[in-house]
């Protein structure tokens, strides 16, 4: 359980609106108590410290802090923390089995799909949608649904790659 | 950046959202898939008391043809359900067209035909595609429900008509007469920024002839502008290269673009007449393809 209201003081005052809210969050029920406004991102980033989840331009234009709610991706940063109540969220920290990466991960470590790594994570999250839902997408396909994504270091050649990789990989060949 | 504080309602049912909207007297916002409202109240733009989701209302997530012919848009129909539906494709080829442009992918799996409708934006595309094919919105309040015209719909930038406790559930389009013909085409500067000029046509055509046309234009002028004249130069007789560039000087004059940082007023204007040649040249090609 987690509270999350005022970064500076622990408890509520007592005129904000509290909701208690429990999503499946990477596979397991959590639950916290948060105001109304506090924005998926931050519960995701300040609440549950999972900061894998990197907030850009936070006007929902980068795509830096998509998420998949309910399998399908979304900017964080543009959905109520409140809506995610009784819905499924993964982040990027979700990706990885125990004991290795996912192919999408091994695909942008492979194919060279990153520098600075602050797209990284919406990128790899955008692109498992699209394979869950077109497991073998031509290069268009691949561009085109990344297209809310931006990256200001790749020229995004190499993600491209990454992505066609993982689909390879995930096809066993 | 933070929404001010609100209050927070996520009712089940619409007869519930109508009677919280009414409550909140004027002061409440209606919360669809928020990839507008969101970003304004990040922005203090807007500062609603009271946010009614209507996200967990069943049942307004479809996109289907009634027994009219018309097709119905639910308010919950996501940009992305309709950029997937096969049966866009083959009826309804200008909201087939318009659909892949809105936004960009993942805005996409958020934001609503009529939530779209409802914020309009003079930027906004969706609602230059429904002016263009003559649609309307079912809007539903404590008294019951009405069908509102998009041309009457939208009273001005970021302004609609619906009264302070009625929810826009569905957006029409009538069943076309003819044979549906048209497209939507959109200048920008990169995936998911706003239009820098969009050109939606709709047409009918019956026997060789337009029967009935549409034309509307995005992003060039402080609401979404019905190039009434332009359509009207097209209908009763077949498209012919002529016709095709009067329409277009016609949709052109009627565009009141202001020079910006997206391109200069006579720029805009010029795209506007490329876009509604481009648009009608497919549809006069595809018939001769047919015939």
């Amino acid at each position: 359980m987690t509270s999350l209201f005022e970064e500076i003081s622990p408890e509520p005052a007592s005129d904000v609106p509290v909701r208690r809210v429990t999503l499946t969050l990477n596979g397991e029920r959590r639950a916290a108590e948060i105001e109304p406004r506090l924005l998926l991102a931050h519960l995701l980033r300040q609440g549950f410290r999972l900061t894998g989840t990197h907030t850009g331009c936070d006007t929902t234009n980068c795509g830096a802090c998509t998420v998949l709610f309910d399998g399908k991706p979304v900017k964080s940063c543009t959905v109520l923390a409140v809506q995610a109540d009784g819905h499924e969220v993964l982040t990027v920290e979700g990706l990885a089995g125990a004991s290795e990466l996912h192919p999408i991960q091994e695909g942008f470590k492979d194919a060279h799909g990153l520098q600075c790594g602050f797209c990284t994570p919406g990128m790899m999250l955008t692109a498992k949608a699209l394979l869950d839902e077109n497991p073998n997408p031509t290069e268009d396909e691949v561009r085109w649904a990344l297209s809310g994504n931006l990256c200001r270091c790749t020229g995004y050649q190499n993600i491209v790659k990454a992505v066609l990789w993982a689909a390879a990989k995930q096809r066993g060949e | 950046m933070y929404p001010s504080r609100f209050r927070y309602e996520a009712p089940r049912s619409l007869d519930e959202a109508i009677a919280l909207l009414h409550e909140g007297g004027g002061e409440a916002k209606v919360l669809a898939g928020g990839q507008s409202l969101i970003p304004l109240m990040k922005l203090r733009f807007a500062s609603p008391e009271l946010l009614v989701d209507i996200n967990e209302i069943g049942d307004l997530d479809y996109i289907q043809v009634g027994s009219d012919g018309a097709l119905h848009i639910g308010a919950l129909c996501r940009h992305a359900h309709l950029e997937r539906s096969s049966m866009l494709t083959s009826t309804q080829p200008t909201m087939a067209a318009a659909a892949p442009l809105i936004a960009d992918p993942i805005v996409r799996n958020r934001g609503t035909l009529v939530g779209s409708l409802c914020h309009a934006d003079p930027q906004g595309d969706w609602a230059s595609v429904v002016v263009a094919l003559g649609g309307h919105v079912i809007a539903r309040g404590p008294a019951g429900q009405r069908a509102i015209p998009v041309s009457q719909f939208v009273s001005g930038p970021f302004q609609n008509v619906l009264a302070y406790d009625e929810i826009a559930v569905e957006a029409v389009i009538p069943a076309a007469k003819g044979e549906p013909a048209g497209g939507y085409l959109k200048l920008e500067r990169r995936v998911g920024d706003f239009a820098t000029v969009g050109v939606a046509v709709a047409v009918e055509r019956s026997g060789g002839s337009i029967s009935r046309a549409g034309i509307a234009l995005t992003g060039v002028g402080a609401s979404t502008i019905d190039a009434v004249d332009a359509s009207q130069a097209l209908v009763g007789a077949p498209l012919d290269v002529e016709r095709i560039a009067h329409a277009a000087d016609l949709a052109a004059q009627a565009a009141q673009p202001r020079t910006d940082h997206r391109g200069s007023a006579a720029y805009k204007r010029q795209i506007v007449r490329t876009f509604v040649v481009r648009l009608l040249n497919r549809v006069a090609d595809s018939a001769d393809r047919a015939a």
